[in-house]
């Protein structure tokens, strides 16, 4: 088997054109499109995600990223797609009510897509009612809120409890995150998790499927 | 330099005003509701803010227009589209009605909310959207305009240079609040390269505004002016906000917000004011403090007068 770490690189460095390339080779030489997934592409945005975290790379280099691991995966998809092989989960993602900010829930559906989530982008200002319809109707398994505003933080409450209301809280894993966003407060409002960043969100919603960070 | 910049900070710092949306959430404006289309809806709110940031003190005000651009417009209230010269207009009468000869109108000219990094949206678009609104503005009387809550220098440098076509004159300021040290740019850039960089496309001031709260100000601002010589403009958040019952508290007082202003004007600042989480009370505190400093001329040499 042909090294693939070259492929991570062009991923973590944001080469789109190196990553289609590689890819391209790998699956020609018989690479199994769901290890190049799990092996390469996962761990490349978890990288990717360190160092953010680290304050190495800042939103461009995760834009960057993000576009690298979508040039992947738009090859890696068809044949997975063909082989029947499902998305690892599906999550339902919005900016809350009163909200109209959308660079850090847009990261998160890009890095979700690319961690092989199918992802429903519902955009911002999304009222408690749409989240729940939007999950039922699409069965997902995560739902993903986000709020820049303090203002607009007791909307994830009251998402929350629309979930509960409509019966569903006990079939979906409730993420949030925003800048103003604390573990404090996700706890506060009954959330399953709170992600400090868009890499965070990834690793945090494969947890909640059971799945390895 | 500007003669009505170098007019301005001739003879000491300039006070400017405070934060607009908390000011008209206060007077009834909801949760989610755009305020830019109350210069339409609720004019009478919108110059009773400007008139009590006038009243506080601010020798410069700034306008109820920090959305409406077309880009953000298309977006959020796209109902208001076809109003989009109305409301920019009618932002800056009422707050130079409000002002009548007590203050300046800068009018303010906020980020579109699309990354161009993205491919969400061209530089040409970009370029267009601050191009229609700068004139807007400027047709209406505004004596400056202000680009502000800048994260992507990219973006700051096309509302710029869409703003100089107007030969008003231009502040320019970006937010820091990322990295490490949270001195950068979401965009990742520092603030010298960011004033470099708007030194560079014409900026008349250039500077800082939310992000921070204030204590974090001046060594932010010794850092743009160790590489400018361009008057600076600081407005930073009286604190950063915390969730109590449900609604947002910022904890630094318009005591203690006003106890920087020294070490603000030292660091370089020739415009002060208030961001996020103030108010006319902080603004007030702010304009007693620097009433209280000794009386300086103006560090900036203002250069030959011309526009």
């Amino acid at each position: 088997m042909q090294d693939l770490l070259p492929l991570k690189e062009s991923v973590i460095k944001g080469d789109a054109k190196s990553a289609r390339s590689l890819t391209e080779q790998a699956l020609a030489s018989g690479a199994e499109p769901i290890q190049l997934l799990n092996d390469y592409l996962v761990p490349a945005m978890n990288e990717v995600g360190r160092r953010f975290e680290c304050n190495e790379f800042f939103v461009p280099e995760l834009l960057l990223a993000a576009r690298a691991m979508k040039a992947s995966l738009e090859l890696l998809r068809p044949i997975l797609a063909q082989r029947g092989t499902a998305p690892i989960g599906r999550a339902v993602v919005g900016t809350v009510k009163g909200d109209l900010h959308d660079v850090g829930k847009n990261l998160v559906v890009s890095l979700l897509e690319g961690g092989g989530f199918e992802v429903f982008d519902l955009g911002v200002n999304v009222p408690p009612e749409k989240f729940v319809a939007a999950a039922r109707e699409k069965n997902a398994q995560i739902v993903g809120l986000s709020a820049l505003l303090t203002t607009t933080m007791p909307s994830m409450k009251l998402t929350i409890e629309a979930f509960r209301t409509a019966g569903l809280r006990d079939q979906v894993k409730i993420l949030v995150g925003g800048a103003p966003v604390t573990q404090r407060f996700a706890d506060d409002i009954g959330a399953d998790g709170y992600g400090e960043n868009a890499p965070m969100a990834v690793a945090l919603a494969r947890k909640c499927l059971g799945l390895a960070a | 330099m500007h003669p009505l910049i170098a007019d301005l900070i001739a003879n000491g710092p300039v006070l400017t005003d405070g934060a607009w949306g908390t000011q008209l959430q206060v007077r009834g404006l909801g949760l989610g509701e755009f305020p830019d289309v109350w210069n339409l809806s609720h004019p009478e709110e919108v110059e009773a803010v400007a008139r009590s940031y006038v009243e506080a003190g601010s020798r410069v005000i700034l306008t109820n227009t920090f959305g409406a651009n077309r880009i953000r417009l298309a977006d959020h209230a796209t109902s208001a589209l076809e109003l989009i010269r109305e409301i920019n207009q009618h932002g800056v009468m009422l707050s130079k009605r409000a002002a009548q000869n007590q203050a300046l109108v800068f009018a303010s000219i906020g980020p579109t909310g699309k990354l161009l990094l993205s491919g969400d949206v061209t530089p040409e678009q970009v370029y267009a959207a601050f191009l229609e609104q700068a004139h807007a503005l400027a047709d209406a009387g505004a004596d400056a305009l202000v680009v502000e809550s800048m994260g992507d220098i990219e973006e700051a440098k096309l509302a710029v240079a869409a703003a100089k076509s107007t030969h008003q004159p231009v502040v320019a300021c970006m937010v820091y609040d990322s990295g490490a040290h949270r001195d950068r740019t979401m965009m990742g850039t520092t603030p010298e390269a960011d004033a470099a960089a708007l030194a560079e496309a014409g900026a008349d001031v250039i500077g800082i505004n939310c992000g921070r709260g204030i204590a974090d100000f001046p060594a932010l601002c010794r850092r743009m002016r160790a590489v400018i010589d361009i008057p600076l403009w600081m407005k930073a958040n009286a604190g950063l906000p915390e969730l109590v019952d449900g609604k947002a508290f910022y904890r630094t007082t318009p005591t203690d917000f006003a106890a920087f202003m020294p070490a603000l004007v030292e660091a370089g600042a020739q415009f002060v004011g208030g961001c996020c989480g103030s108010s006319p009370y902080v603004i007030r505190e702010t304009y007693e403090t620097l009433r209280g400093l000794p009386r300086t001329q103006s560090r900036l040499d203002p250069g030959t007068r011309s526009s």
